[in-house]
């Protein structure tokens, strides 16, 4: 199959699929009687300063938590537990830093080192139960998600301090503080140091996949399980790598924020983004580039949508319905277009070296 | 090519009948037995509030929307269609029992939400069956498409309302209830004594005399209802033959794709039944996040009811309990009394396995049951953060241990494309 | 009607199935061509012929799953025309399929009311009436047992009960006991001459000789697409029966000289198989392959070749015995390290054991090589070096594709054989599993591939070649050995060999095992 068929197809498949949603919402908002035109200018209103920066730093959480769950979904593992994960390692990293037992930026490092430990740890055991006891990740990846909401709120308990209603960890030290990579004069905030680990976590991830022998077992063993143990791979071992990576990418997802702007773990951490992230990875069909292009329209969807209700009076959730519909119509618009290439691809090939036949055969009869 | 199956030596194994007899019998005796033990630990530790009539109804409020959503699973999985939409479809349920049972009264609710979580099915059965999407990766896709379309259409709808507000239904009609006073009074004098297992027993019984509420029946005869046509009709006998093997079933002429559409809207629906239980009975109306998870609770529920509807009852049952015992009052004193049940429960089940001479099972199950015998001693009181852990820890566990002892329906979660049989 | 007419005829004398002319072509390939059968009412009749000789498109037609493109179908005396299982049901044939089509977590009862649950409900009727149909033929099935309880031999009489159940008359078995142990074979054979005593019909597809002199009252003999003799078992012994299976012309074996050396470089002592539940797949397996020699493995399918070939590539652990690789043992280690110590494997089943199907082919050059250059540099991949190399495969090795980029699904057969070979050639093996090495190629392909093959054994390659094709196997190997049922049955020297002996021995007709050298 050509370059280009093999990029143009999925392209023309989220297009259709976006297409598709959009059409959709119009019809629900024309349903219920709401301002379509409103919602559609406010959607495509080109975002104020102040949101181009919560929209990047958005697009870069979104990153992280999309290519954790890429990193399953190659090995058709599906961690649905990123958000747990990413909340647990969280509040360690935060317990951690708040110790300040390395000096300034180091300790940033080590609190990041642990994120990582702890989410890999949380989706290790999801990974173990499937490989040695044969449990479905899905549902232990869910059941350890609630077991890590409970957890947190006792961990919370032992660990933190009250501030009127809420519970945190202790803050970090000042010196343990990421600040802020400064986008336009007058937005006092900017994007968050530490949301640089989305495009490094993105370089690995494409190195890793597409250039290592590792990412070549797991792309097989995804492809084919099959033909991957015909080849060597140990798919055992693929399963729990994979969930150990995934782990540790999620436990990244909530430190940018964190460091930068709470300094500590609890009432200000944001929730939901794990679910958030296998949107994201799915639309971008668990492709580096993909999961960019997937993280930037969701970041962009939601945060054009906090204005919805005030420019043009339509709630918010219209936009969390059209990403999950884009979602689904991407899943199936790729679906059809993968049963359609195939055909094409094969009607291309069988043309072809029927030409080649009939020009062999001239050639035999020339010169018998 | 070569041998399809390998060939075991006949072994004499009981028939299928008298394992079916078994299985109800099993059922029940666990069941009697894991409430006597409940029992004898109130007693011992005289954590009154581990049996009391306040307590199982709790639990059994808790325990119906985790049933139906259960329910849901059952027959989708049965036909071979995995369905983790169940939380979708059961939120999809709680607005429909807020919109048109603040509208059109109680029984308008109860088919609205049915509806929309039907609705909800149709989607994920079109997405798996006709274009061959990924089962897991369609219900993710609808759980975040229903969550989204609820939220949108209680702000739009909701506000403005007498009560009610951009994530809130307003108040919705009191569910109807049966009374059956005249059992209610002895039951209660019954249950003030104290008696080991007896009063408890008489508590339990209050519950269903004492205002039940009429969508508690309907939703338990459904278990009944589920059973008979899954096992005793010719309907239940072909969808089933989808979910074991759909290639044998194409092959004697059953039309597997539409036997799976059926199964899921069907289970899109009673997870919307659940969902209207949720709004109706559980709660006073519509709230946003109201279904906190309960889909897939129901799922593990099925997975540990081993695909069946009397262990799902079972299942829920459990899972039901744990989740209304920390919210009790003296929820710490009844926590902390649980702790001697595991204890109890697990040196029983060590003492079991010494008999089958699992000496290696027996052991971890002796020093565990030891561990919590002392966590129990030496504590007077236990987080309750993790009472809450409790029921999917415990999900983990029996899906851990008792991994070769489910079965699935064979071809659960197979992709089917038409024509693969021959 | 002419029923009447006939009734001073023998009832018997109505053919229970007349076949005239019947064939069937797929593209590439003519599956059946000038078919003619005639199987008497009453009688268990007997269809022979080696794998790819035609009989399973032949029965596929009789039972309404294939149409023929020409030729005439009657039943009892009628014409008909077959589009589907069910009409062969309505007319009163079953067939009992080689892969059974079987629910395991259901009953017997279950399997076999579905579809016809308006034949007696699902219940107690339908309960008696199985117990009745078990009862009368000697079946021993409770309605009740779970499948998934059942032995092999047990599964079969369900499939069978299934059919009777739907009351059908003429029952095709195919390839029967390719599945069953010795003592099940005869409790098959023991059913269905019940079934003939009450008056059924029985076809039944085999290329297990032995059996069927033993069971058979007609025998015919199918050979590439076309009936070529109907005989009675008592005009025939095994010798002659194996004859007409394979003709009695053997392609010529190859007269290159022999490159055969000393120098062992795989060796297999005492191999044994056991499958999950203990059956025996392989028994006391003995052999050594040396540089520049092809061994072939000639046996009928389903006999251990599969195993065989999975355990030495590493793929079956839980072997017992010692596999030694120029000197090394090798039983304990990983699929990798087996091919990276230079085991080369042409897979059987390529689709599924040998290609990404969905990915370009120069990705397919990596797999199974996936740690050694031209695919790897270090830990990391090396996307120019495996195209590089896979352009050159495609050039010497002759794959038309258009290009490398192409999806590997949408070569054909032979291209994508080639392609195999042509990577496993490339790392330069010291030992090759070739398993059905040109199945589904076309023959021009073919020839390619074997000349590579000769070419590598020249300079010094070891073979295990495993093959159906007798063409194929006597051209190539330098020994031949016939597995049977697990078990290495004998050894033939191809320059000697005859066919009689080498299909008496596949097929188990001969007790006895020559050794020719």
């Amino acid at each position: 199959m050509s370059r280009w068929m093999r990029l143009g197809l999925p392209v023309a498949a989220v297009v259709l699929a976006l297409v598709f949603s959009g059409v959709v919402a119009t019809l629900v908002l024309l349903f219920t009687g709401d301002d379509v035109v409103g919602f559609w200018r406010v959607l495509f209103t080109w975002p104020s300063e102040r949101d181009l920066v919560d929209i990047i730093n958005m697009t870069a959480i979104l990153y992280l938590s999309g290519a954790a769950a890429a990193i399953g979904f190659r090995m058709n593992l599906f961690n649905i537990g990123v958000e747990g994960q990413y909340r647990l390692a969280g509040l360690f990293a935060g317990a951690f830093a708040a110790q300040g037992l390395l000096p300034g930026k180091l300790n940033v490092a080590a609190a990041i080192l642990v994120a990582m430990a702890v989410g890999a740890l949380w989706a290790g055991i999801a990974g173990v139960l499937r490989v040695w006891r044969g449990v479905s990740e899905v549902i232990s990846t869910i059941m350890l998600n609630a077991i890590a909401g409970s957890l947190i709120g006792f961990l919370l308990v032992k660990w933190g301090e009250s501030t009127g209603n809420a519970r945190n960890t202790k803050m970090m030290p000042e010196d343990s503080w990421t600040g802020f990579f400064r986008l336009f004069p007058d937005v006092s905030d900017g994007a968050y140091h530490l949301s640089l680990l989305a495009p490094l976590v993105g370089i690995a991830f494409f190195i890793l996949v597409y250039y290592t022998r590792f990412g070549f077992d797991l792309r097989a063993a995804g492809a084919s399980e099959s033909a991957a143990v015909s080849s060597g791979v140990s798919v055992k071992k693929m399963i729990v790598v994979s969930m150990l990576l995934s782990g540790a990418v999620a436990g990244l997802i909530g430190v940018p924020m964190m460091f930068s702007e709470a300094h500590q773990y609890g009432s200000a951490f944001q929730t939901g983004l794990g679910f958030t992230g296998i949107a994201v990875a799915l639309l971008g069909r668990n492709h580096p580039m993909g999961i960019a292009f997937g993280a930037l329209i969701f970041a962009f969807l939601g945060q054009q949508a906090n204005l919805l209700n005030i420019l043009a009076g339509v709630s918010p959730d219209i936009v969390n319905m059209t990403q999950g519909i884009i979602v689904l119509s991407v899943v199936i618009a790729f679906e059809v277009i993968r049963r359609l290439a195939t055909r094409i691809e094969q009607r291309q090939v069988a043309t072809q070296l029927d030409a080649e036949r009939q020009g062999d055969t001239a050639l035999k009869g020339a010169s018998a | 090519m070569s041998a399809p199956v390998a060939s075991t030596a006949p072994v004499t194994t009981p028939s299928s009948q008298w394992q079916r007899r078994l299985r109800v019998r099993n059922l029940t005796l666990i069941a009697i037995v894991g409430f006597a033990l409940l029992s004898l630990v109130r007693v011992i530790t005289g954590a009154q509030e581990l049996t009391s009539a306040g307590t199982i109804q709790a639990a059994l409020t808790s325990s119906i929307p985790i049933a139906m959503a259960g329910l849901g699973g059952l027959w989708s999985e049965r036909a071979g269609i995995v369905n983790i939409g169940l939380e979708g479809m059961m939120i999809l349920g709680t607005f429909g029992a807020g919109y048109f049972g603040y509208h059109y009264g109680s029984i308008a609710g109860i088919l609205g939400a049915i509806v929309l979580g039907m609705i909800g099915g149709l989607l994920h059965g079109i997405a798996t069956v006709y274009f061959g999407v990924d089962h897991i990766v369609s219900g993710v896709a609808i759980n975040i498409i229903a969550l989204g379309a609820a939220g949108f259409l209680a702000e739009t709808y909701f506000t403005g309302l007498e009560g009610g507000g951009p994530t809130q239904s307003p108040p919705l009609p009191a569910p109807m209830t049966i009374n059956v006073d005249f059992l209610d009074n002895p039951l209660a004098s019954i249950e003030a004594k104290q008696w080991f297992f007896v009063s408890d027993f008489a508590g339990l019984l209050r519950v269903f005399v004492n205002d039940l509420p009429v969508l508690t029946i309907l939703c338990l005869a459904l278990f009944v209802l589920t059973f008979w046509v899954l096992w005793r009709t010719k309907f239940g006998l072909r969808l089933r033959s989808c979910g074991e093997e759909p290639a044998a079933a194409e092959s004697l002429g059953v039309n597997v794709y539409n036997y799976k559409m059926i199964a899921v809207v069907i289970s899109g629906g009673l997870s919307g039944l659940g969902g209207a239980f949720l709004a109706m009975v559980a709660s006073s109306g519509f709230q946003v996040g109201q279904t906190g998870g309960r889909g897939y609770i129901g799922l593990a529920a099925m997975i540990f009811g081993n695909w069946r509807p009397g262990g799902l009852l079972l299942g829920s049952g459990l899972f039901g309990y744990t989740q209304a015992l920390p919210l009790r009052r003296e929820a710490t004193v009844s926590i902390h009394a649980l702790l001697l049940l595991v204890a109890i429960l697990l040196l029983l089940v060590a003492a079991y396995q010494l008999w089958r001479k699992n000496t290696l099972q027996a052991v971890s199950g002796a020093v565990f049951g030891a561990a919590f015998l002392v966590w129990y001693l030496s504590t007077d009181v236990v987080p309750s953060d993790f009472t809450k852990m409790a029921p999917y820890v415990t999900t983990l566990l029996v899906l851990a241990l008792a991994s070769q002892r489910l079965r699935m329906p064979k071809a659960d979660g197979l992709v089917y494309r038409r024509g693969s049989a021959g | 009607m002419h029923e009447e007419i006939h009734l001073t005829k023998d009832l018997q004398a109505v053919p229970a199935i007349e076949l005239r002319g019947i064939g069937k072509r797929f593209p590439g390939v003519i599956a059946n061509h000038d078919i003619d059968i005639t199987i008497t009412s009453g009688t268990i009749h007997a269809l022979v012929g080696e794998n790819g000789a035609g009989k399973s498109t032949l029965m596929k037609i009789l039972y309404g799953v294939q149409k023929p493109d020409s030729g005439t179908i009657a039943v009892n005396g009628h014409q008909v025309s077959l589009s589907s299982p069910s009409d062969a049901i309505a007319i009163g044939v079953g067939m009992v399929f080689q892969h059974f089509m079987l629910a395991d977590n259901f009953t017997v009862l279950e399997n076999v009311v579905l579809g016809a649950e308006k034949i007696a409900g699902i219940g107690d009727d339908a309960r008696n009436r199985i117990r009745q149909i078990s009862d009368d033929y000697g079946f021993d099935l409770d309605p009740d047992d779970l499948v998934e309880d059942l032995g092999v031999g047990e599964r079969q009489r369900v499939e069978i009960l299934k059919v009777l159940y739907r009351g059908a008359k003429i029952i095709i078995l195919d390839e029967p006991t390719a599945v069953l142990v010795p003592q099940e074979v005869d409790a098959l054979f023991d059913n269905l001459r019940e079934l003939k005593d009450q008056g059924h019909t029985l076809i039944f597809i085999s290329h297990k000789l032995d059996e069927v002199l033993s069971v058979a009252d007609d025998i015919t003999v199918i050979r590439k697409g076309t009936t070529v003799a109907s005989v009675k078992p008592a005009e025939v012994n095994a010798r002659q029966l194996a004859e007409l299976m394979v003709g009695s012309v053997l392609p010529s074996p190859s007269t290159e000289g022999s490159t055969v050396t000393d120098k062992v470089l795989l060796e297999v002592i005492d191999l044994e198989l056991d499958d999950a539940t203990g059956r025996p797949e392989l028994v006391d397996i003995d052999f050594a392959i040396h540089a520049g020699e092809i061994l072939g493995i000639a046996g009928v399918e389903g006999n251990g070749q599969t195993e065989l070939v999975e355990t030495i590539i590493g793929m079956r652990r839980q072997a017992r015995g010692t596999i030694m690789l120029a000197g090394e043992e090798i039983s304990e280690w990983s699929t990798r390290r087996r091919r990276e110590t230079g085991v080369g494997y042409i897979p059987e089943d390529r689709h599924r054991h040998g290609l990404l199907l969905d990915a370009p082919l120069w990705e397919n050059r990596i797999l199974g090589h996936q740690t050694r250059p031209p695919s790897v540099k270090g830990p990391f991949l090396n996307p120019p070096g495996a195209k590089a190399d896979t352009g050159r495969i495609v050039s010497a090795y002759d794959v038309r594709t258009p290009g490398i980029t192409t999806t590997a699904r949408a070569l054909s057969g032979g291209n994508q054989q080639k392609f195999i070979v042509g990577r496993e050639m490339s790392s330069d093996p010291i030992l090759l599993i070739a398993s059905h090495p040109t199945r589904g190629v076309d023959v021009g392909a073919q020839a390619a591939i074997w000349g590579h093959i000769k070419r590598a054994r020249k300079a010094g390659l070891a073979v295990l070649l495993i093959s159906a094709d007798l063409d194929e196997l006597i051209g190539l190997s330098d020994t031949i050995k016939v597995i049977l049922r697990g078990k290495l049955v004998a050894t033939f020297d191809p320059q000697s060999v005859t066919p009689q002996h080498l299909g008496s021995a596949m097929t188990g007709a001969d007790a006895i095992s020559e050794e020719r050298s």
